[in-house]
């Protein structure tokens, strides 16, 4: 493993980073070039271009993700009364149809921007970017993106955020880290949401959900908390903050935040854009 | 179902490295895809057909490899094949362990027909 970036360029792959883009000829004669390059390499040019702007702004961009209903909705309208005027929220919201979550954070006062996916399972750079376009970074400290509910698609795309967050309802069950490994692998914090409930639940230990986290050797802090009786809640607004200062120490260092975990491609460095197609040289004020 | 954006990423990706070396037919695109990659090696050969429909790529065959899960023991140093939803050591049992292959989603060769 590289010892820089800790990417997943193995002693089994290595030669073909050495003689990448190489063309040589198959034994039969074709042409053959060896390319080594992430698969969505398109969405990842596009999320870093997305991670220089929040950065440029100073903006935190934090990635939800969780199965349909188990409260990121909430968690966010709960999470922009807690904080109050303390820091400036904006919100994007992803869901296959409606605005009806933008209208729920707006009516909190937040600006939200809906993305409508249509049939999309998941959203990718490309759709965050032209969300980042309506709204107003540079009067922004935290960047919510309510990714669309799945445990399974959204995992796959860099959106240029800084953090992952992965929310698990207790009503879901406590094995779905054991479920849904690639999702949960890549969480930067576990929020176990709706913990009101435990108390008329006898078949979720939130023990055993921390458990199945550690068997996919990630060692994120997990939060328990309810955004209805906002039990605990001061633990993950104070999780916000400890971030927040992170960032921004990072930024002062000239370095720049990622989640801890991402897919595979994004780890392949100085080859990210050797076969890009064009500049994406626009600049943003 | 994110397959299919991933392969029509991929028939982007190749159809431009056969434009680069002036080709306008590919043969073999040959991906590493681990189990851990979040995306689906069935699933992405039923998808690829929809997706290169009218490229350079129409006719390719698509060669996808899938490296093991293993993983590197932070107490013992140990290197073990493991599962995909228990990245214990397989020889000590610690769960701080480091991925050393499993999550590979990568477009690892080409092969185009050429003029000359």
């Amino acid at each position: 493993m590289c010892d820089t970036c800790g990417c997943n360029i193995t002693p089994g792959n290595k030669h073909l980073i050495e003689i990448k883009g190489k063309l040589s000829k198959t034994s039969d004669g074709r042409a053959a070039v060896d390319v080594l390059q992430g698969l969505l390499s398109e969405n990842d040019h596009q999320a870093q271009h997305n991670r220089e702007h929040f950065d440029k702004h100073q903006v935190l961009a934090i990635n939800l993700m969780s199965s349909p209903g188990s409260g990121k909705t909430a968690l966010l309208e709960a999470t922009i009364e807690a904080l109050g005027e303390q820091l400036n929220i904006g919100v994007i919201e992803g869901d296959l149809e409606t605005e009806n979550d933008a209208q729920r954070i707006r009516a909190k006062g937040v600006p939200a921007i809906q993305i409508a996916t249509g049939s999309a399972c998941h959203l990718d750079a490309h759709m965050v970017h032209s969300a980042v376009h309506q709204l107003d970074l540079s009067k922004l400290d935290i960047l919510f993106i309510e990714n669309v509910g799945n445990l399974v698609c959204p995992a796959s795309f860099d959106l240029g955020h800084h953090r992952n967050i992965t929310l698990l309802s207790v009503t879901e069950g406590d094995d779905k880290p054991a479920k849904y490994p690639v999702m949960f692998r890549a969480a930067d914090a576990m929020l176990i949401t709706k913990a009101d409930l435990l108390a008329v639940l006898d078949d979720f230990n939130s023990a055993d959900a921390v458990q199945n986290l550690r068997n996919l050797a990630n060692p994120a802090p997990v939060m328990e908390l309810s955004a209805k009786t906002r039990q605990s809640f001061d633990k993950w607004i104070s999780w916000l903050d400890d971030e927040l200062q992170h960032y921004r120490q990072h930024l002062a260092r000239g370095e720049q935040l990622r989640p801890k975990l991402q897919p595979d491609g994004h780890n392949i460095h100085n080859n990210q854009h050797v076969h890009h197609a064009h500049p994406h040289d626009h600049k943003h004020d | 179902m994110h397959e299919l954006a991933v392969c029509q990423s991929i028939v982007d990706q190749v159809s431009h490295i056969a434009a680069e070396h002036h080709s306008s037919f590919v043969e073999k695109i040959y991906l590493q895809i681990g189990p851990l990659s979040g995306v689906e090696p069935g699933l992405l050969q039923s998808a690829f057909p929809i997706a290169c429909v009218n490229t350079a790529a129409e006719k390719a065959e698509l060669v996808i490899n899938t490296l093991p899960i293993r993983v590197r023991c932070k107490s013992c140093g140990a290197e073990t094949e493991v599962s995909a939803n228990r990245l214990l050591c397989g020889k000590c049992g610690d769960w701080q362990t480091t991925l050393i292959s499993g999550n590979e989603m990568l477009l690892e060769r080409v092969e185009l027909q050429t003029e000359h």
